[in-house]
Parts: structure tokens; sequence; C-alpha cells
């Protein structure tokens, strides 16, 4: 449980990060909460050369409104998220997500842009994020540019994330109450702290006894993050019923790819999927 | 195993003083300074000049080391020494199995670290020495060892079929051993072959005690201090009394010249009743280079290489009549040792084997045992040791019985168990249960949870044939603690005895030196020692401190395990104090000019009968001593004493624990609605420290029943490596638990007392486990495999059996571990 040696810098602004990993050469991790790289270095399964350390770029912290979008710093805690005024009112989702993570020990380092960042498919906040079409800024050497959720997941802890860049921020749109939005985060584990098996993260409109819209992210069904696309196109305009809801949440698990392992098997998830996206919805639609 | 029946034993009969102290819900003494960080723990122990050392493990099950290479390990900064199986050869020896079970059981001998052969997975075949532990760990990357693969052999049904492969090339096959208990043949019963066959019922099932990992909070950590031919060592042990003499019959450092010392120990369940191969290794390495030296393991190294418990393959055999009494009962068990007998791995299916009747009266018994080689860590005592198993198959196959019978299942278990009248009871096993009220229990239990109310509940759920299913399960249960009587451990050829030892020094200011053989390692015996002495003593509370874990202070001892600590250690601490008592009362007549029959002793004070108010205290006596100027001719200026006491029999406490189980079908997932117990301990001294070790025993029984499990990949890796997916409950994981007592004190102990460690650890996981079943039985489930995962339940629903293999479902599949997976791909640019 010691790491083998490694440099190691603290820059304190956005330039200085990018500075920093420049220099840093061919095997730099960057160092946000340490949730997932720590462990992984302390096990030796990682053995980068350079850390940088983004805990003191306070830039990078906070949320703060723009227009119609909530913008969110990549080094925002996951406690910081859940004492937000502005994320409760507008995304109250990723509240509910980020309130199922870990433990509170892991709640109070591990940070939203982090956790978005290592894009495991059984953590919960990047469902999340997909569902909500999250758009990623990432800066660079040439500058910043704009990723849209459906972009940034790439493969398996892979995102669009290049090297030398850093991801800076995440612009969450506005969901609120007020506009008929309902949100759910169902997440299906086996004790409290450990990861999701399966969760569905579904944000569903209703507008006079109709839904309206539906956006339904899926945890761990596949190397990415997903979108239950058919589910969400069944939904469109029809009564909110449980029995529409479930009718549409029988297509959730087509088109995923979910994998074996310890704690279930493939078949079983797809089944999961199913009835956890019919729970979520419900509750989003408040049946 | 017999109940001694020799009633010559050497047990004076002791007289408890009026319990002032004892049934209080005293907070531990101890706690300060154990949740506030303030005591010392091995590993923060540093030394001048200590080195330390880190282990390179095998990565391989089972292989020949065909090529070993350290020499660039040595040219590593601060590397001051790197060793291998070779260098350690001829002085090794092998690692010491105290229990022979059987006459002719098969040892392999068990070395500390792999000479040309590796048995499984995390077997050290070579430790570096280094200046930091940071060195070592560094060092350990520069080592260069080939491993020529051998057939890796998993599970037992193979491993004990002809043909299977091998773990030890040097015996003809896997199996160390077959332990036999006939009760027929033992006299203690009927014949159980003539039982079935003459049975109007018979029930068969196979039950599957899955592997577990004891995963104490302090990992394992030693240092060892040589100082020209003495040696000290500081062990994170349950045992250091025990220790002391294996490693010095193992390393040949004379007996005397070594002392061992347990500090605070943060936990061990069993997993630090163990002489470890890395304990020899820090001896034999500080033997070496004269130093000092440290290891302390990690986490993953703990869960890899000390040894686990449990997984046994058990095939049970009930015989009944139409109206459910129960005619006889046979057990035919594979105890999977791992690839090497470690302290007493073969001993923990034997603590088992007589304790499978459980409560009720079998006419007919039989038990077979074969302990089996796997190339696995060792197995050996883990929380419970034997009876949780014994008591899970007992209380599962009683439920199966109900079910074949159409019966309720605690109206057949009334039916069968043993009146509240007729303790002392000896039974079909030969043990003589001591006292209890089996009836009584259940009552209260059946109150405190809502009984009647719940089955109304469960009748609704199935009426509407509700997603969410209700259950409710029992366990009531009794097992062996208070190990143990040494005559009766020596008919079982165990290789020391189960007495304890205790001290107390009266200091001249009055104040109090308890000094135990009973090492404890979270249970609060400094707690409950202070309340039993100050009440036989007449003393405050606080005037007594208590001293243990260190072989030059407290210099017998049999140490912590098997609930045995008050019961035996405790009541050898009232006896000492009943020695102090009567050398006090020499010296006090002496003193007061009276004659000692006319004195008597209340609240710490002698004075002469019919004057009260009058007197000296023994405090004072303590004083009188010390300044010896007054004393009585032909006696000692001391009122210290020593006793060691070896028990008559084991106590058994018994219990009904209720677990009240909601079942999603269309999840799989369960959770615990309620959960209830009622367990007799016997004599309760700290009703708090009580509550407590319930608290903590139903979590790790439920912990067995729901989410443990320790997993082997088809190579013989231990998959569930960490506890990302070794899964352990937090208390958001677990019910509130309602619990209660009943009290009949244990006869066989001065005390009352029974023992309690282990009992929440061993009633609860066939509760949980019925209890699940019976959400579900009306489904067409009768089995389902532990940890009840809910894909296992949710299989178990849909496509019949038992759920299944977990590692057998994933060996071919593609996926992998959340922890590996995180790891395998971090790649540039992460950002985590």
């Amino acid at each position: 449980m010691i790491p083998a040696a490694f440099d190691y810098a603290r820059p304190t602004t956005v330039e200085e990060a990018l500075q920093a990993i420049a220099e840093g050469g061919d095997d730099v991790k960057i160092l946000a909460g340490g949730q997932s790289l720590i462990p992984v270095m302390r096990l030796r399964l990682a053995a980068p050369e350079v850390v940088v350390d983004l805990t003191r770029v306070e830039g990078l912290r906070g949320v703060r409104e723009e227009g119609d979008q909530l913008v969110v710093g990549a080094m925002t805690t996951h406690a910081d998220v859940l004492t937000d005024p502005l994320l409760a009112r507008y995304a109250p989702l990723v509240v509910e997500a980020t309130e199922t993570v870990a433990d509170r020990q892991v709640r109070r380092r591990g940070t939203f842009g982090g956790a978005l960042a290592h894009a495991d498919p059984a953590g919960d906040l990047p469902a999340v994020a997909l569902a909500l079409d999250a758009e990623f800024v990432i800066a660079g050497p040439a500058g910043r540019r704009t990723v849209p959720a459906a972009e940034f997941f790439v493969d398996y802890l892979t995102t669009a994330i290049e090297e030398g860049e850093l991801l800076v921020e995440i612009r969450l749109p506005k969901l609120a109450a007020d506009d008929g939005w309902g949100v759910r985060y169902e997440k299906f584990n086996r004790v409290a702290q450990a990861w999701s098996i399966v969760a569905v993260a579904a944000a569903v409109r209703r507008e006079g006894g109709r839904i309206t819209e539906a956006r339904i992210g899926l945890t761990n069904m596949g190397p990415t993050p997903l979108r239950a696309s058919a589910t969400e196109a069944a939904l469109v305009g029809v009564d909110v019923s449980l029995e529409t809801v479930t009718a549409a949440a029988a297509q959730a698990a087509e088109g995923t790819s979910p994998s074996n392992d310890l704690n279930a098997q493939a078949d079983y998830r797809q089944h999961l999927a199913q009835v956890l996206t019919r729970r979520a919805l419900a509750a989003a639609a408040g049946l | 195993m017999t109940a001694v029946e020799d009633p010559a034993a050497p047990d004076t009969p002791v007289q408890m003083a009026p319990a002032k102290e004892v049934g209080q819900a005293r907070r531990r003494k101890e706690d300060a300074r154990l949740i506030t960080g303030e005591t010392q723990w091995t590993d923060n122990i540093v030394l001048p000049g200590m080195l330390h050392m880190a282990m390179l493990r095998s990565p391989v099950a089972h292989a020949r080391i065909t090529h070993l290479d350290v020499s660039a390990a040595k040219d590593r900064p601060n590397v001051v020494a790197v060793y291998t199986g070779a260098d350690f050869a001829e002085e090794q020896g092998s690692l010491p199995c105290a229990w022979p079970v059987t006459p002719d059981m098969v040892n392999p001998g068990h070395p500390s670290i792999a000479v040309d052969q590796v048995n499984h997975v995390g077997e050290a075949v070579a430790v570096v020495v280094a200046r930091t532990r940071t060195a070592a760990a560094d060092a350990l990357e520069a080592i260069d060892v080939d491993y020529e693969p051998l057939p890796v052999v998993l599970d037992m049904e193979q491993a004990v079929q002809a043909g299977s492969p091998l773990v030890h090339d040097s015996i003809s096959s896997n199996t160390s051993y077959h332990f036999v208990f006939d009760a027929g043949e033992a006299g203690t019963g009927a014949d159980t072959d003539q039982a079935f066959a003459d049975a109007e019922v018979t029930v068969s099932r196979r039950f599957v005690q899955q592997r577990l990992i004891p995963a104490f909070m302090e990992p394992r950590s030693v240092v060892v201090q040589p100082t020209r031919d003495n040696y000290t060592m500081w062990s994170a042990t349950q045992i250091p009394h025990v220790l002391r003499v294996m490693a010095a019959m193992v390393t040949g450092i004379p007996e005397h010249k070594l002392r061992v010392i347990a500090p605070d120990v943060g936990g061990g369940f069993g997993g630090k009743l163990q002489v470890n191969p890395e304990e020899i290794l820090a001896l034999l390495v500080a033997r070496r280079l004269g130093r000092p030296v440290k290891w302390t393991e990690t986490r993953g190294e703990s869960l890899m290489a000390a040894h686990h418990g449990r997984d046994q393959v058990q095939f049970i055999d009930v015989a009944a009549d139409r109206e459910g009494n129960v005619k006889g009962l046979r057990c035919r068990i594979l105890a999977d040792m791992g690839a090497y007998l470690r302290l007493i791995t073969p001993g923990v299916p034997v603590l088992g084997a007589f304790m499978f009747p459980g409560i009720y009266k079998f006419p007919a018994y039989r038990f077979e045992c074969d302990g089996v080689f796997t190339n696995k860590v060792p197995t050996d005592a883990y929380r419970g040791a034997g009876r949780p198993e014994a008591t899970f198959a007992i209380e599962r196959i009683m439920d199966e019985l109900a079910a074949e019978l159409g019966m309720d299942p605690l109206e057949l278990r009334r039916k069968n168990w043993i009146g509240a009248e007729e303790f002392p009871f000896t039974t079909v096993a030969g043990l003589e249960y001591d006292s209890g009220d089996y009836a009584q229990a259940t009552e209260q239990a059946l109150e405190l949870i809502g009984y009647d109310e719940l089955r109304a509940e469960q009748q609704r759920r199935r009426e509407s044939n509700d997603p969410v299913q209700l259950g409710i399960g029992f366990s009531t249960f009794t097992e062996m603690c208070g190990l143990a009587p040494s005559r009766v451990l020596g008919s079982l050829a165990y290789g020391a005895g189960g007495w304890e030892s205790a001290s107390i020094r009266m200091l001249p200011t009055g104040k109090v030196e308890v000094v135990t053989g009973s090492t404890p390692h979270g249970q609060g015996h400094e707690t409950a020692w202070s309340q039993l002495v100050a009440d036989q003593l007449g003393v405050p509370f606080e005037d007594v401190e208590v001293l243990h874990g260190d072989t030059a202070i407290s210099s017998r001892g049999m140490d912590t395990y098997g609930s045995r600590s008050l019961v035996v250690g405790g009541t050898a601490v009232v006896k000492a104090a009943e020695k102090v008592v009567q050398k006090a009362r020499a010296i006090a007549a002496h003193l007061l000019e009276a004659s000692e029959d006319d004195l008597e002793f209340t609240g710490g004070k002698f004075s002469v009968k019919g004057t009260p108010g009058t007197g000296i205290g023994i405090q004072e006596v303590a004083l009188a001593v010390f300044a010896a100027h007054d004393y009585p001719e032909g006696i000692e200026p001391t009122i210290d004493a020593e006793a060691t006491y070896d028990p008559v029999n084991f106590s058994f406490p018994h219990g009904t624990h209720i677990c009240a189980m909601e079942v999603d079908t269309e999840t799989g997932f369960v959770k615990i609605r309620k959960y209830a117990s009622v367990d007799d301990v016997g004599t309760i001294v700290n009703p708090l420290i009580v509550e407590g070790q319930m608290h903590g025993g139903l979590a790790q029984g439920i912990a067995q029943a729901l989410y443990e499990e320790a997993i082997y990949d088809a190579d013989g890796n231990l998959t569930t490596g960490s506890f990302v997916d070794y899964l352990l409950p937090s208390a958001a994981d677990l019910p509130h638990f309602d619990t209660g007592n009943t009290v009949h004190p244990a006869p066989g102990n001065p005390i009352g007392a029974k023992g309690v460690g282990e009992a929440g650890c061993i009633a609860s996981t066939p509760a949980v486990v019925n209890a699940a079943l019976d959400a579900v039985r009306h489904l067409g489930v009768t089995d389902i495999r532990m940890p009840l995962t809910p894909e296992r339940v949710w299989r178990a629903m849909h496509q019949g059996g038992d759920g299944g293999d977990r590692a057998a479902a994933t060996s071919n599949a593609q996926g992998v571990t959340s922890s590996e997976a995180a790891t395998a791909s971090v790649t540039e640019g992460d950002q985590q």
C-alpha cells in the first residue's frame, strides 16, 4: 500500500496546471480528489512519473449560474454539491445521485469533475451527466473547447479529454420542478457504500397529465454510461400512468452490453435495468 | 468427547461476593485510549536502528520455483538484506499444528517461507529487509522469480476423487484426515443407520459454508528486538502465551529468552489465533541480522495471506416420524484445510462435530469429516470456529424437515428440544448441557419481534401477490463455550490445556493489580475483571488495574478465543481474589487481636462479628504487609495470590433468534426488516459489553448470510482481494437489533457466566437464511447459497436451484472487478 516514487506538482491556476501537465512528459496523472487514483497508486497498479494535484486551484471550485445553464467547477467536491442551493433547485438529479456516492469520507474529498473524468461506468455521476446532456469544458494548450456528454464518454474509463488537457467545468441545463420536471436516481447495490450494480438516472417532464420529455441515463450497463433511448422515445406524449411507464421501461435494456462480474451477470443486469427504470420513472413522474 | 464425570476435579467452590459492580453497565475503561488513538499499537512501535520487512508473495497458486534471483533487489537503495526460503531452509522448521485430530492425520509441514514450491497465492517467497518501509516495498519489484506451474486444486469435491491432482506430492491423496464420531459406537446413542432404515421421513440436503475472511480492523503487525540472545516480540496477536511457546519450539530460541507482548490489539475474531509465518520470519531475520525488525501487512496482504475461515460442504440427513419426532441425524462434511495445516486448522470442524444435534433430542447421530487440502490459503479459527457451521446445518435442516412434514418450523422445534426440567442433559454427542430454558427464550423473542403481527402481514403480502414478500426465520441454538476442560482437550488430542491463570497484586497504597492470562483484543476484559475484583475484594472499581498480554508480566496464560475469557479467565480471577481475602484474613485477625473465625469480611473490611464499624480494610492490610512490622509468625508478609482454573465442563449459552426478512421478488434484493434475539449467556457481568458483543456478533453472522464470500478464480487467485469485492456491511446496511436475555447461570463456574463472544455470530446466520426462504418458499425455492446476493435470490426464484456458484458464473466472463478495472485502464490524461 505504498505508491512507487513520483514527482509532484501543485499548481494554483488552470494555466499553471496546464503547464505542469505539459512539462510532466509522457506519464502524467492529474489528481483531483484522489478517491480512485490514490488507491490504484497505493496498490502499484498505476505508477505515474508525475502527479499534478489540482486541490489548490481555487478557480475550479464552485457552482454559478450562467443564463439557462449551471456551471459546476470540476474541483467542486461531492460534499459541496450536496449543499449547493443552485444545484438543489435546478439539478436535483445530480444531488440525489451524489448522495449515493460511496460514503461520507469519500464525498468530502471526491470531486464532481474527477468522477466524470474517471468515467467508471459503475460510477453514479456519468449516467446523470449523460441524461442531462451536460457539456464538458476542456482546457488545453490551444485554449478551451466544449464537448457534449454524448461525445465525452468514449469507452471504458476513457473520455474525450486528450493528452495535455484538463477538464475545467461542467455545464448543466436547468431542470426545475417549476417547469414540470421530476427526477429520480434509482441505485441498486449490495451494501450502502458499494458501487452500483446497475442504476438509473431519470428526469421526466410532465405537462397536463402527459409526459413531454424523458431523459434516462443507465449506470453500469456497458463500457460507458448509456441513454435508454428506446424508453425515452416511447414516453414522449404518453399519459402519465404506471402502465405507460411500465411498457416503456421494458425497453430499457435495448442496446446495452453490461459486463459479467462477481456482482452480477449480464442477463441479470438487463433485467434489473428494466425494473429500476420503471421504478425511477414512476418516482420521477410522481406516480 | 464426553462430559467430564470426575467429581474430584480440583475445583473448590467459591463464594461470590454480593454483586455491587457485577451487573452494572459500566462504560469500558479501555475505550478512552483506544478511540482517541492514544494507545500504542504494534505498528506504532519505533526502535532505534529498526529495519522493515516486506514480503514478496507468490502470484500463482501451485508451482515449482525454478529460478529466484534477488541480487538486483539487494542493490536497491537502503536495502540491508534479501532472503529466500533457501536462506532459512535449515532453521525455519515447520509452523506448528497443535491439533492432530486423528492418529493418522497427515500433516505435510508448513514452511514460513517457500523453499522450492508454492502451494497457494500469497505464500511468501522472499523477504526484503530495508531501512525504510518504502525502500522495502520498492525493492520487491526487483526480485526475479520463475514459476513452473502445477495443476491447481481448488474444489474439495473434486480434490477427494481418485486421480485428482495433488496439492502435496509427498502424500498420496488430498485428504489430511477422516474424523468420525458415531454415537452408537460411543455409547451415547442408538445405531444411526438403523434409525434411518426405520424412519418414516428422511430429508437430505447439501449446504455450502462459504469461505470467509476474518477481516479484523488492525492489520497483523510484528516487531522483534534482539538483545544479544534475548528476544522481545511485539505482535498484534490474540495469543502471546501460546505464540511464545510455539515460536520457541519452531526457532529453537529458548523459551526463557523470548518475551512476547501483545499491546492493545484491534480485533481478531480468531484471525489472530495463529502462529504466523511472518512472526517466525521476523524472529529469524532479527536473529540473523542482530537488529530490530518490523513487519506490518497491507490490507491486501491481510485478505490474501492471513488465514481464512469456514469453507465446508455439508451433506446432512435427518430422520423423523410423521408426527415430527426426530429419530436420527447424519452429517458428512468436507472441510477445506487450504494448502497447509496451521495452528488448529484440522480442529475447527471437530469443534463443531459435537454441536450438530443442537438443542434437539436426537436418539441417533453420526458425524464424519474429511479434512481436504486445496491450493488456497489455510483455514483456521473464525468467530465461532466449528459451531456456526454446525448450527447453520441443524437450524436449516429443521426448517426443511418442517416443510417436508407440513409443520410449523417452531412447532417442530418445540416438539424436539430439551425441556427446561431436563437439565443437565447429556446429548447424543456426549456433551452435558448445563442449564437453560429454550421455551422461555423463544417466548420472549416472539414478543420482542411482534411475531403475530408479522405473520399476519406475511399472509397479506402473499395474498395480494406483493412484489415484496415477507419471511420469518428462526434459529433456536446452543453453542459450546468456555474452552475448555483440559482433560477433554487431551481426549481430543489437542496439544494444550484449557485452563486459565490469574494473579492479584495488592500494592502498598491499597490499589490492586490484576494480572490475567486471558489476552483481550477488544473484548473489554479490563472493565469486566475490574468489576469482578471490586466486588470480591470490596474495593472501588477505579482502584483496580488489569494487566495482560505480556509474558514477562503475566507468565501463564491460554489467551482469548472460544468465548472462554470470562468463564475460565474470570473464574481464575475470582479464585485469586478469594485467596487474597484468605491471606488478608490471617493478617487482619492478628492486627485486630481476634480469631480468624470471628472475623467477617464485608464491603472490603474485616471486622469482628457483632462489632460493625470497627475493623480493618483489606487495602489497609495491604499497607500493613508492605511495612511488615507486625504480622503473624509462620506466614509470608504478602497477601498477593495466584490461581489457575481448569473448567470441569464447557458452558452452553443458548438463545432464540428471529429474523423478519423482506425479499424484493423483482430484483432479489433482501432486506432485514426486524431482528430480535434473546440469549442466555448466564450471569451478566456487564450488560453494556454483552450487548456490544451481541451486536458485533450479529453483524458478522448476518454478513455471512448476506454479504461475505472469499472467491478464488479458476487459477486460484483471490478475486475478492479488497474490500471493494469482499463486502462487509456497515451500520447503514444492518437493522436495529432488538436484544434481550434470559439468565440461567452456568452451574460450572462461580460467576455463572456462559460466554457471549460468539453467540450472535453463531446464531444469526441460519435465522437470516431461513427467513429469506420463508419469504419465497411458496414460489418453489428450497435453498439459496450463501451469501444471499440479490442475483442468487433472483435466480433461485426464476431458474430454480440454489442460485449458483459466483466463481463459476464469472470464470469465463470478460468482466473484471471494479478495483481491477479501475486499474487496468488508468490511462494517460485521466483525471481522477
